[in-house]
């Protein structure tokens, strides 16, 4: 692709010009031209725009480390096998001899043991794939936090939140391939919380295990859906989302020169080509040495799965975690006979719970803007103190998030720091409850503060940590503006008002009105009003104003001392003294001068 | 963000999106223009430019060199012995090879680019992700000439009758899904029953060595599966039968055991024997706490007082474990006096 601006019809002689390398490319490059027409495509992707800030990056890791789930993954297929055949382990690892287990079993302890670097393959597929995940987290969150999920990138927030939950589904399918002890567990569990399903759990749970759990054909059934059917999804899917990005365009962060109508960056080829092909290896390289410095999922001291045997402090990997979590934080007793059916509200509860928060997760931007109503494309990702109430829900949902995960650990946290299993759980159980709320109140609070601070260093300066005192013997700490490319990062105009409700045509208020009415009073009621230009260029005029006077103030009030101390010619700047530039004008400074004029570099004398 | 004044909007008489309830600013703040280029050490100092150079081709060398190491430690470390220090050796020294042979691209790249490739920024314009009108108004022409073409808007009887016929097909699909799970079987049915049967004797998981009650000392507690379970293989449906059937025995002493009286002989001199499956979500409850008589599952923290009928005393679970009543046989052996009289393991819809 790098040379396709190679002119598709070079005369030979000119040809011969260059050396062999060029003469060949340029030939490869034609003959590809001319029957796929590359060349406009390269035209048009090659020295493409892309804005640069290190949080965009945090959507490569999630990138890159799918690149690495999909190569480890691939080679591990040439070894294992999705069967369930009761079988005799007759491997390298002699613990484990003549044990019976699962084909699937007795495949992956093959890989780690009988395969040169075969556990090295197994290792980096686990620690990829949970990298993946969080890295789709992290990157869902810088997209959150910064509203880069509004128009016109609402349905790629979509997308990008259904590939999230395909990437849970491919780490729960995969971990619960090799059959061995705790993935059996994972699966028990999995199959009463299907059961606890109204209606048509109990045939779903019969259908999904192919008959009793834990049947033999459970491992096939999540093999097809861990290596084709969910893989495809989100390699389509991963596609579209790319190339939505692509056309939007990516967002950038305010700045000098950048505004909503450009994009400012380096080129696609070479800077980002490097930079993004240099990042899938630091990404493929520290997932590597994880995994050959840290085990994971030790399915040989594990074991097969038998329906029997557990053992304390197990849990799923971290994704998982906030669903098992919800599960464990639900009191005693939830569960009724009724009409002669059982109703397993312990189940239910959690799962229509759990529901609700990903279905509002995914839905917010459309929640978002229905209430501002604004129909504009926005380029420009907002600092998340900007949008004070979206960093206040959002600080909650992670809330939400973070006592559930925290409450799948609550046995290791009991063990750990000593404390009561019981006082763990009804603690998160409140938490859960009041978190989030209080979170929310918190974090507007301090988002409003950022905004006000911003607004005085804006108008006022920054603390320059100069204190001068003046001649009424009053000391200030001089503010010194801050430059315009600076003060452009801090002024943000894109605010919102409350709505004010009007009657319609038939002179009523529809009910959707009224909730959005007092949907955007709560989100818009305390805000700060946008900085104008006027308001900006007094401010700047009354600060110079402002040092000037002082200057000239500061000024006599050296000469005055000068004068006293009978040296009226005195230099007012402060000597050099050899050390750096922080030493005060004082006038104690500048009386102990010596004799001759006081020269640059040379040290005042100590008394 | 000054929406006023951008080119955004290529088409500005056709699309006015509202600005809902942004507020208005007047007179905005002007966006200031790009600031001065400032040049890196590398730009201005050759030296520091040959310095940099130097430290990205090093760097690609030593991947080479990283990579020959991978392949020399596949070869050095063998894992044949079985020995698991040599599989972790292997382990490690492959994976350490690779992973700095890609690290060392990936850094060396990425220098490449921020310190010798060029850092001038560019300035792309935006355009609006809508269409051009003429654009828009072309693809309205093609659907609306394809309709007049087909007469799919017109033709009411085609149409429906078309997608009635497309919905239909569908259905065979979800038949066909009846197959996961094998004919002439109800579930239901099969999670009322266990392998416990009268007289079924109790044995050791796994073993299948059945248990004397004069053996099972006070405050212990037995994993049990029914004896005939051991003779079962894995392929006739071992795990599925003992998934369902687990027990967990437990000797108490007499007085502190806390018996309703329609469950009084379900015991045998302190010994209780209670399904072993979480009436929760299924995990195995096989915490016991001898000291308290306190059952606890270690997948959802559920806890079960098995002094008192095994009720539910903390945690999601809501019902008590099911209860095996239990007797000896005349050699002592213990035995099942029934099967389970309610289902085992976790709920489900039509469990009454």
């Amino acid at each position: 692709m790098s040379t396709a601006t190679a002119p598709a019809d070079t005369p030979d002689a000119e040809k011969r010009d260059k050396p062999l390398g060029g003469r060949f490319i340029g030939a490869t490059a034609n003959y590809i031209d001319e029957r796929t027409s590359l060349s406009g495509f390269v035209k048009e992707l090659g020295r493409k725009i892309f804005p640069d800030h290190w949080s965009f990056m945090l959507g490569e890791i999630a990138l890159w480390s799918f690149v690495v789930v999909l190569l480890s993954g691939t080679f591990l297929t040439f070894f294992f096998q999705a069967s369930m055949v009761p079988t005799h382990y007759t491997g390298a690892f002699l613990p484990m001899r003549g044990v019976e287990m699962s084909a699937a079993l007795d495949s992956s302890l093959m890989i780690s043991f009988d395969l040169r670097g075969g556990l090295l393959v197994r290792q980096i597929h686990h620690w990829a794939a949970l990298v993946f995940v969080a890295g789709i987290g992290v990157h869902m969150l810088r997209i959150f936090f910064t509203g880069a999920f509004r128009k016109p990138r609402e349905l790629n927030w979509v997308i990008g939140f259904v590939l999230f939950v395909l990437a849970m589904g491919e780490g729960f399918t995969g971990y619960s391939l090799p059959d061995d002890l705790l993935s059996g567990n994972g699966l028990r569990i999995i199959d009463g919380m299907v059961k606890g399903i109204p209606v048509v759990g109990t045939w779903i749970s019969f259908l999904l295990f192919g008959g009793e759990f834990p049947g033999t054909a459970i491992v096939g059934r999540l093999y097809t859906l861990h290596i084709l059917l969910l893989p495809a999804i989100l390699v389509g899917l991963l596609v579209v989302h790319l190339m939505l990005m692509v056309i939007n365009k990516h967002t950038q962060f305010a700045g000098p020169g950048r505004t909503n109508s450009n994009v400012v960056g380096y080129p696609m080829m070479p800077v980002y080509m490097s930079k993004m092909g240099g990042f899938l290896f630091i990404t493929f390289g520290v997932i590597v040495l994880i995994a050959s410095l840290f085990t994971i999922n030790p399915i040989w001291n594990y074991g097969p799965y038998d329906p029997s045997p557990v053992s304390a402090g197990t849990q799923p990997d971290w994704y998982i975690g906030f669903a098992d979590g919800a599960l464990r934080l639900v009191p005693p007793g939830w569960e009724f006979v009724f009409l002669d059916r059982t109703w397993s509200f312990n189940i239910l509860v959690p799962l229509v719970g759990l529901g609700l928060f990903i279905v509002i997760v995914a839905i917010y931007p459309f929640i978002e803007a229905w209430i501002t109503g604004d129909k504009r494309e926005h380029h420009i990702a907002q600092r998340p103190r900007n949008a004070a109430t979206r960093t206040a829900i959002g600080a909650g949902g992670v809330t939400f998030y973070a006592v559930l995960w925290a409450a799948a650990s609550s046995d290791i946290i009991a063990t750990h720091f000593y404390l009561t299993m019981e006082g763990v759980i009804h603690t998160l159980q409140a938490l859960l409850v009041v978190g989030p709320i209080i979170a929310y109140f918190v974090t507007k609070r301090i988002c409003i503060a950022l905004q006000k601070k911003d607004r005085e260093i804006a108008l006022h300066g920054y603390e320059s940590g100069r204190i001068v005192r003046l001649p009424g013997g009053e000391y200030i700490e001089v503010h010194q503006p801050v430059d315009e490319y600076e003060r452009w990062k801090l002024v943000d105009n894109d605010t919102y008002e409350p709505l004010v409700v009007r009657p319609n045509a038939k002179g009523r208020i529809p009910w959707h009105e009224k909730l959005r009415a007092v949907a955007s009073k709560s989100l818009f009621e305390d805000r700060l009003s946008p900085l104008t230009q006027s308001e900006i260029d007094a401010a700047v005029a009354h600060q110079h104003h402002e040092l000037e006077h002082i200057a000239t103030e500061e000024d006599l009030e050296l000469q005055g001392a000068h004068e006293r101390a009978g040296v009226p010619d005195a230099p007012h700047v402060p000597i050099f003294d050899g050390h750096n530039s922080e030493t005060a004008v004082r006038p104690s400074n500048v009386i102990i001068a010596e004799d001759d004029a006081p020269k640059k570099g040379k040290k005042p004398k100590a008394d | 963000m000054a929406h006023e004044d951008d080119p955004l909007e290529h088409e500005r008489a056709s699309w006015k999106p509202s600005p809902g309830l942004a507020v208005a600013v007047s007179d905005p703040v002007q966006p200031p223009a790009l600031p001065p280029h400032r040049e890196r050490m590398t730009d201005k100092d050759p030296v520091a430019m040959k310095h940099a150079v130097r430290t990205v081709y090093t760097l690609f060398y030593l991947s080479v060199a990283a990579s020959i190491w991978a392949i020399a430690a596949y070869m050095l470390f063998p894992i044949e012995s079985g020995a698991i220090v040599d599989i972790r050796n292997n382990n490690l020294f492959i994976g350490l090879g690779i992973g700095l042979a890609l690290l060392a691209i990936g850094i060396a790249a990425i220098h490449w680019s921020k310190a010798i490739m060029s850092d001038k920024e560019f300035i792309e314009p935006r355009h609006a992700t809508r269409g051009r009108d003429t654009t828009r108004a072309a693809a309205v022409q093609a659907f609306s000439d394809a309709n007049d073409d087909s007469g799919f808007g017109r033709r009411i009887l085609i149409r429906n009758s078309m997608i009635a016929a497309v919905v239909a097909s569908l259905a065979p699909a979800v038949v066909l899904f009846r197959g996961l799970a094998p004919e002439g079987e109800n579930p239901v049915e099969l999670l009322e029953t266990t392998m416990w049967t009268e007289g079924m004797r109790l044995a050791h998981d796994p073993e299948g060595t059945p248990i004397r009650a004069a053996d099972v000392t006070l405050g212990s507690a037995v994993h049990v599966i029914p004896q005939s379970l051991a003779e079962l293989d894995h392929a006739d449906g071992y795990l599925e039968a003992k998934a369902k059937a687990i027990v967990l025995l437990m000797r108490l002493l007499p007085e502190d055991l806390n018996e309703t009286p329609e469950k009084a002989d379900w015991s045998y001199d302190g010994i209780v024997a209670y399904s072993k499956v979480c009436t929760h979500v299924g995990c195995p409850v096989a915490l016991y706490e001898q000291q308290t008589h306190h059952l606890l599952c270690p997948c959802h923290q559920s806890q079960f007082d098995v002094a008192n009928g095994a009720a539910v005393i903390f945690g999601p679970a809501a019902r008590p474990l099911p209860q095996l009543p239990i007797t000896i046989d005349d050699e002592g052996y213990l035995i099942a006096r029934s099967g389970f009289t309610e289902p085992v393991g976790p709920s489900f819809w039509e469990r009454h």
